[in-house]
C-alpha cells in the first residue's frame, strides 16, 4: 500500500477520497463513502471527476 | 505532443496495465508523455515525426482512429493502426489467420441475419454467434439449436448498426473450461496461462482466473505466427485446445490486458513492453 498523500473531494458526495502517492491522471478510484467510480483529473492539485461509463467497444 | 519526449503512452483510462507500464518507464528513466485520446486532435499540420506511441487506449474505435491519425502525422504506433484494425475485428482476424494457413475454429460469415440460418446449418449446432467488434466476451452467444437461433437472430436484426447485421458464426469448440493465453512481444512468446472460468466464455473480465501454463514450443510457435498474421508486435493470443488436443487460434488482442498473466507468472510484462517501446523510440 502506498502512502496516502492527498484527499480531494468526491464530486458526487463531497467525501474526501484518499489518493496514493503513485496516483496518475486518468486512473480510476472509488469513493469509499458513496461507492462512485471516479477518475483522477489532476494530481497536482488533486481533483476528481465522475468516471465515464463503460462503452461498448472497451476492452480486449 | 509539445515535449521533446520521443515516447508517448496513449490511454484515456489508466488501469493496472498502463500504470505498471508508466512506472516501468519511470524506473528506467525514460522520458515519456501520457497522451489522452479524449483531448487529441490531429490536423494536417500536426507533426509526430520520430515519435513512438504505445497504444493502450481502452476503446477500440478511439484506439484505431487515434493510431491512424498519429501515423498520418508521422508517428510510429505500437501496435500499428493496421494491426488494431485487423485484430479488433473478428472476421478480419479469422481471414488473416486463414490466409497464413493457421488453425482457427470453423467460421462462416453471413451478410444478413436471414442468411445466418444457412451459415449455422453449415457450421452445425451448437455454434457461437459473435459481434464483429466486441470485447470482454460481450454478446458472444452460444446457439444450441435452430429454435434458439430464431430468437437470437430476430434480436440481432433489430440492432441499429448495419455492421451488427453481418453475422459471424463459429463452431463451438468442445474443450475444457479454459483457454490458453500466450503473450507475445516483438516476435517472442513470454509465457502462457490457462484462463479458467465458471462459464464457457473464459474472459478474465467475466471472472475467469489466470493460471500458469507451461509454454510449449507448439504454443509459442502458433502464438507468434498468429500475432504476425495480424501484424501485431505486442499481442495476447488466445488458443483453444479441443478434447483431442488440437490447438486453434481463437483471437489476437492488440492492446492486451495482462494483469492475470503477470500475477500468475511473476514476469514483469509491463517492463518487457516498456523496454520494447523504449528500444523502438531509441532506434
Amino acid at each position: 500500500m502506498q502512502k496516502v498523500v492527498n484527499a480531494p473531494e468526491c464530486p458526487e458526495c463531497a467525501a474526501q477520497v484518499s489518493l496514493e502517492s503513485d496516483a496518475r491522471v486518468s486512473e480510476i478510484v472509488e469513493c469509499l463513502d458513496c461507492r462512485s467510480e471516479l477518475e483522477i483529473a489532476s494530481v497536482a492539485p488533486p481533483s476528481l471527476t465522475v468516471a465515464p461509463e463503460v462503452e461498448e467497444d472497451w476492452g480486449e | 505532443m509539445t515535449t521533446d519526449a520521443r515516447l508517448a503512452v496513449l490511454a484515456s483510462r489508466v488501469r493496472f496495465e498502463e500504470k505498471q507500464i508508466m512506472a516501468a518507464l519511470d524506473r528506467r528513466g525514460v522520458s515519456f508523455v501520457h497522451l489522452d485520446p479524449r483531448s487529441l486532435v490531429v490536423t494536417d499540420e500536426a507533426h509526430f515525426n520520430e515519435k513512438v506511441v504505445l497504444n493502450r487506449e481502452i476503446g477500440h474505435y478511439r484506439a484505431l482512429y487515434a493510431a491512424s491519425a498519429l501515423e498520418s502525422a508521422g508517428a510510429a504506433v505500437l501496435n500499428t493502426a493496421a494491426a488494431t484494425h485487423v485484430s479488433g475485428d473478428k472476421w478480419l482476424t479469422t481471414s488473416a489467420l486463414m490466409a497464413k494457413g493457421l488453425p482457427t475454429p470453423r467460421t462462416a460469415l453471413a451478410m444478413t441475419p436471414e442468411a445466418a440460418f444457412d451459415a449455422l446449418d453449415q457450421i452445425g449446432y451448437p455454434a457461437v454467434v459473435k459481434p464483429l467488434v466486441g470485447s470482454w466476451g460481450r454478446l458472444v452467444t452460444a446457439i444450441p439449436d435452430r429454435a434458439t437461433a430464431v430468437g437470437i437472430l430476430e434480436h440481432v436484426a433489430a440492432l441499429p448498426s448495419p455492421q451488427q447485421h453481418i453475422i459471424y458464426v463459429q463452431e463451438l469448440v468442445e474443450k475444457a473450461d479454459r483457454d490458453i493465453r500466450v503473450l507475445v512481444v516483438g516476435g517472442e512468446a513470454l509465457g502462457a496461462t490457462y484462463r479458467r472460468g465458471d462459464e464457457w466464455r473464459t474472459n478474465v473480465a467475466r471472472g475467469a482466473l489466470s493460471i500458469r501454463c507451461e509454454l510449449t514450443n507448439v504454443h509459442a510457435k502458433l502464438a507468434v505466427a498468429a500475432a504476425e498474421a495480424v501484424g501485431a508486435e505486442i499481442a495476447g493470443v488466445d488458443l483453444l485446445e479441443d478434447d483431442d488436443g488440437r490447438l486453434t487460434v481463437l483471437e489476437v488482442n492488440d492492446r492486451v490486458e495482462f494483469r492475470g498473466f503477470q500475477e500468475a507468472h511473476e514476469i514483469d510484462v509491463a517492463d518487457v513492453i516498456a523496454s520494447y517501446a523504449m528500444a523502438r523510440a531509441e532506434a
